[in-house]
């Protein structure tokens, strides 16, 4: 604590009025740079600044008369110290804001109401942490699939053929339409439409059947009904990515004669996964907390267990919190990954990627290090010499 | 083929494209002989950029044709009639015809060498690293050996021009077709890029080049055209067609831009 304090003042007196790292002062005679008369000079110099001015007439000279000079001489206008503006209204709304912030942390440590020993019992129970697994499970196969099919829908949207645009437009139309829990019900009831679902000639005899209930079972259907959901959303999201890119590349393909597949797959989407990654990202997490809608359906994911676990027991806040806390931690991770993911396809995109969270950090922490280490100009620190 | 004269590289017989109302080729015949350089000339809306683009398919032609080194292009002949050809089948005559953009069209998220590679491996299917030997050498023929792993967008202007002249050799195509290469360029970035052409043409490159750099005509070009209103108005020799005009418009034209 007093190691602390003791460097953040003395880098506050000497980085003040010293005007650190300035180019050129470190060679400078060392009584030059002195901070007090320096900056009253300064404000000297401003107050007469017109005869300082009017001294300067011919630029030819101006580089001798510098040189004339004692170096430092307020005179010199590489000498001139730039004073920041100060914003108290900043500050002062930080703080309010942070008196606010502390106000709320304080009622959710202090407030029995939160009941934080259940939330602490129920949080990584073998039940709640299977019911993670499950909603993982819904969120991977219903993106997966949906962005699969989503990807087919939209390239039926961008075919020449009037009939395959017509089939993907009405497919967006129809799963755009149709509110996710009916269609989870619907799914579910399937087999009260369709006993058996076979492969067979159209109209003719089937070639390969089964039974509804036995392959789509609560899970199966849930997993359907939301990727079909998904794809017609990712299609949109996938269109919007390639129609963004701009027609000129196409057009250089296939003028070097790349086969078509390949100019889509290695020209196109990559360009278009720019414009397609942060849409995409909302839509995965956006179905990651959609997955607790199949409660309906009775699958013991992480809202319908958290519900069953406070249905018998009646802490109803706490275990909210437990499935609040799951969804913020996996929707963190989620987002983190978008970051490297984006960060990837973005190469070529600018002249030099800017750097990532831990460059950046590291980064930092390097520069105060460094600041600590060499002091000001012109200044002995023998006080913060052996510190760092 | 009996159309077809022996020693002309690129033959374009009567062609016509209309976009809606607008006739843009109204029956436009050229020959440019292999190992010829032909600068074509005109105003903006003469069909310069359409007739190039019409030589490689990138626009479908509505009455004529085009043929490279005696092979119809995106049309197949049996009597009296053209079949159109399969997508795959143009694709492949593409790789026979080098196409220079205005804009460059590299593509962005690859590197240089990536650029350049990419047609012949996928195209041609040539190994990999014969490609990329043969791409470093195509740089540093183009004076940029140092920026093989360099993205486009780190490049200027004139070198990603040069890249993007480098890419089209790299499938070695019969003939070279320029759009207005440096008409996106910053005036002193120009030197640079039309100073790789002029080198193309020394070595017998076949090459048609839309522009509108006179001097570059002059000095390089072996046949002129000046085209407006969608025809070929006036062709021959640059000292006949740029200093001794025949023809009103292309007098009128060249009083404007000398």
């Amino acid at each position: 604590m007093t190691a602390t304090t003791g460097t953040a003042s003395g880098t506050g007196r000497t980085g003040d009025p010293g005007t650190p790292a300035e180019p050129g002062t470190p060679a400078e005679p060392v009584t030059a740079a002195g901070p007090g008369p320096a900056a009253e000079h300064i404000d000297a110099a401003g107050a007469g600044a017109a005869p300082v001015l009017v001294r300067k007439e011919p630029p030819a000279t101006a580089v001798l008369e510098r040189e004339e000079k004692p170096a430092g001489s307020p005179d010199d206008p590489e000498n001139l110290r730039i004073v920041p503006a100060r914003h108290p209204w900043r500050w002062a709304a930080g703080v309010l804001a942070l008196v606010v912030l502390a106000q709320f942390v304080h009622g959710l440590a202090t407030n029995p109401g939160w009941d934080w020993p259940t939330f602490r019992a129920f949080f990584s129970t073998t039940t709640i942490l299977r019911s993670v697994w499950i909603t993982l499970q819904l969120t991977f196969y219903g993106t997966a699939l949906g962005f699969l099919l989503g990807a087919g829908v939209a390239a039926l949207r961008l075919s020449r053929s009037p009939i395959l645009q017509t089939i993907g437009w009405a497919y967006i139309w129809a799963f755009r339409s149709i509110p996710l829990i009916v269609q989870l019900v619907f799914w579910f009831n399937l087999s009260y439409l369709y006993k058996r679902l076979g492969v067979g000639i159209p109209f003719g005899p089937t070639v390969w059947s089964f039974d509804t209930i036995g392959v789509l079972g609560a899970m199966g259907a849930a997993v359907l009904g939301l990727a079909l959901h998904q794809a017609a959303y990712a299609a949109e999201i996938i269109r919007g990515g390639i129609i963004a890119v701009d027609g000129g590349q196409l057009e250089a393909a296939s003028a070097l004669g790349i086969p078509r597949f390949r100019q889509a797959w290695r020209i196109v989407l990559p360009q278009a996964m720019r414009g397609i990654l942060p849409a995409a990202a909302n839509e995965v997490i956006s179905l990651f907390k959609g997955t607790s809608i199949v409660y309906v359906m009775a699958i013991g994911e992480l809202f319908y267990q958290v519900q069953v676990i406070y249905g018998r027991t009646g802490r109803v806040v706490p275990l909210l919190m437990v499935a609040t806390v799951w969804y913020i931690l996996l929707t963190t991770l989620l987002s983190i990954g978008q970051y490297y993911v984006e960060r990837y396809f973005a190469r070529g995109a600018q002249r030099t990627p800017p750097p990532t969270p831990l460059q950046r950090a590291r980064g930092f922490v390097r520069n105060i290090q460094a600041t600590r280490r060499t002091p000001p100009a012109g200044r002995p620190a023998p006080s913060l010499g052996g510190r760092s | 083929m009996t159309t077809t004269t022996s020693d002309a590289m690129v033959q374009v017989r009567g062609v016509h494209k209309r976009f809606g109302a607008l006739e843009v080729l109204r029956g436009v015949d050229l020959v440019v002989p292999a190992g010829s350089v032909t600068v074509v000339l005109g105003p903006s809306g003469s069909g310069k950029s359409t007739l190039l683009r019409a030589i490689n398919h990138l626009e479908k032609v509505d009455r004529g044709f085009v043929a490279i080194d005696g092979e119809l292009i995106g049309y197949r002949r049996s009597g009296g009639k053209l079949h159109e050809l399969k997508e795959r089948e143009v694709l492949r005559q593409r790789t026979g015809i080098g196409f220079v953009f205005q804009n460059f069209n590299l593509f962005p998220h690859l590197t240089v060498l990536e650029n350049i590679v990419e047609a012949p491996v996928s195209a041609l299917r040539q190994p990999k690293a014969e490609a990329r030997r043969a791409a470093l050498a195509l740089l540093a023929r183009v004076g940029l050996s140092d920026k093989a792993d360099a993205y486009p967008r780190q490049l200027s202007g004139g070198q990603q021009q040069r890249v993007a002249i480098a890419r089209a050799l790299a499938l070695e195509p019969k003939v070279l077709l320029f759009d207005e290469p440096t008409s996106a360029l910053d005036p002193e970035l120009v030197g640079e890029v039309l100073d790789v052409i002029k080198d193309l043409a020394r070595t017998g490159t076949t090459m048609i080049v839309v522009t509108h750099e006179i001097g570059f005509a002059r000095e390089v070009a072996d046949t002129v055209v000046f085209m407006d209103g969608g025809l070929v108005v006036e062709q021959g020799p640059p000292a006949a067609v740029l200093d001794d005009p025949q023809h009103e418009r292309t007098r009128a034209f060249l009083s404007k831009v000398l």
